[in-house]
């Protein structure tokens, strides 16, 4: 498998951080090498929030992900500060209900969803995440539907068990789009 | 696991029921993973008043003869340093924790190594060391806590783990042993009650007369010899037919690595020199790599503390140069290459 170094960036609140998590546990399920960095500090306090993820067959060198080749965004902010420091190949989705821009690089693949409208609309209310982590699972393959789905069960507190189920239908409706 | 969390469970499966704290971003995960576990296990959490009343509490417990730990970030390590002082003069086993932040001053909260000089030279007054352990992952955070208290009980003495912000913060995967083997280490010295069986113990650093203090420093400093000779831990990496040697330690050696790996991509012969202990510091190791390649690189998180025991060492048999980041900037893999190829002359 091919080195995956991903940045999740958006602002605090729209689950981000937990984002990365699901995407490290089921790396870490899948036995793949992994390591999480979360941005911490000033920055969480209502402004942008973003962690780095990498997922490797080999060791993980550094944690801090400087030019990804997997992005997922959910603000503007994010877009402008990321978007230019995706490598060459890589692969970003956009949550285009928040970000208006568009793209005009040839050399990397975006794909735009409505994933906050989509949310708000079937019934996953702040779940935005989770249908940007199902398109990036869709698209990169960063781990099995198997592992992404224990992987939830781990990230999910357990007093908050019953959401694990609709994390799992918004991680699916991501992957449908 | 967080480093900072992982550290915690490590220090409880040590044997450590006595944790003192205050909190500082990065490292008060940690606090909050002790406060929650400690009460059900019987230990004890406390968040003292200040940085210098936890130190002075660690102070007490440790006199007790139990295992004792503080944790901190880079100002609050600073406020403790008196209470290490009299840790230290008083031959007492304990653990610190530094999760290095940018300074000086209050700095900033990002991941820095610009604590360096103060853990092995001058963390406080006086002739004296502590034990200082530089980890790279949070595995190797987990391993070196339990060394550190065990270390620090045969020793008798202070052991630090100096970490960063960036390995305080990051998830990575980690084992801890089904069955931790802790060192049991006889403390006839501690006082702890002497319930009219043996004389008082005291516990102690002021000694008015100088020929005794001094008598009591030497005697410290031959169990500093001891420690030199026998607990050295230190990593080479592709260093078997390297000509630039980079040395690095802690979340920095992670970056190097990176970037030794590119360098080896494209020809070029380097490897990584990642002192584990920063004091006793691989001063030995050094000079014999001092012997195969041709430069040395000097790569840390600060304006360049750590070169100096790497020149010292190298005793001007090759060029050392260095290279930095400081204020809570990370190295990236990309500018250690620049640094690499320029020395190999590519």
């Amino acid at each position: 498998m091919k080195t995956l170094n991903t940045i999740l960036a958006g602002f605090g609140g729209q689950g981000i951080l937990f984002a990365g998590k699901v995407m490290a546990y089921a790396g870490l399920i899948d036995e793949k090498e992994i390591s999480w960095l979360p941005s911490y500090g000033p920055e969480m306090r209502g402004g942008t929030a973003n962690c780095s993820i990498c997922i490797s067959d080999e060791p993980i060198g550094s944690p801090l992900v400087v030019n990804p080749n997997v992005l997922g965004v959910m603000n503007t902010p994010s877009y402008d500060k990321f978007i230019d420091s995706v490598e060459a190949g890589g692969v970003v989705v956009v949550d285009s209900t928040l970000i208006s821009q568009k793209c005009n690089r040839t050399d990397i693949t975006v794909y735009y969803i409505e994933a906050t409208a989509l949310a708000d609309e079937k019934g996953f209310h702040g779940l935005a995440n989770m249908i940007i982590l199902g398109k990036l699972l869709k698209e990169t393959r960063f781990a099995s539907m198997d592992a992404v789905k224990k992987s939830l069960a781990k990230c999910v507190p357990p007093k908050k068990a019953q959401l694990i189920e609709s994390n799992l239908a918004a991680i699916e409706l991501g992957m449908s789009l | 696991m967080k480093g900072n969390e992982a550290m915690a469970e490590a220090a409880i499966q040590a044997g450590c029921r006595h944790f003192f704290g205050y909190p500082i971003t990065p490292q008060t995960e940690l606090s909050a993973y002790m406060a929650k576990k400690m009460p059900k296990i019987g230990g004890t959490f406390l968040q003292a008043e200040s940085e210098i009343a936890a130190i002075n509490m660690v102070l007490g417990a440790a006199s007790a003869g139990v295992r004792a730990m503080t944790s901190s970030s880079s100002p609050g390590i600073s406020l403790k340093s008196e209470g290490v002082s009299y840790i230290a003069g008083s031959d007492l086993p304990c653990v610190l924790i530094n999760v290095q932040r940018g300074g000086p001053g209050l700095g900033g909260i990002q991941p820095s190594q610009a604590d360096y000089w103060q853990a092995t030279k001058a963390l406080g007054h006086g002739d004296y060391q502590l034990l200082v352990f530089a980890p790279s992952t949070v595995q190797e955070m987990v391993s070196l806590i339990f060394k550190a208290f065990d270390k620090a009980d045969e020793y008798r003495m202070p052991a630090m783990i100096l970490a960063d912000g960036m390995l305080g913060q990051m998830m990575e995967p980690v084992e801890f042993p089904e069955k931790a083997e802790v060192a049991k280490v006889e403390k006839p010295w501690a006082t702890n009650g002497h319930q009219g069986k043996r004389a008082h113990n005291v516990v102690n650093s002021l000694y008015l007369q100088a020929p005794e203090l001094e008598k009591h420093v030497v005697e410290r400093f031959k169990r500093y010899d001891i420690v030199k000779a026998n607990e050295v831990m230190v990593e080479n990496y592709k260093m078997e037919d390297a000509e630039v040697a980079v040395v690095t330690y802690g979340a920095t050696s992670r970056i190097v690595k990176s970037a030794v790996n590119s360098a080896r991509a494209l020809g070029i012969k380097v490897g990584c020199i990642r002192p584990i202990t920063l004091w006793p510091f691989p001063e030995k190791e050094i000079a014999a790599a001092a012997d195969k390649v041709q430069k040395f690189l000097c790569v840390e998180m600060s304006m360049g503390q750590m070169v100096e025991d790497v020149r010292l060492a190298v005793n001007g048999k090759k060029p050392v140069e260095f290279f930095g980041r400081t204020g809570g900037v990370i190295p990236t893999p990309a500018e250690v290459l620049e640094q690499i190829k320029k020395l190999a002359g590519k």
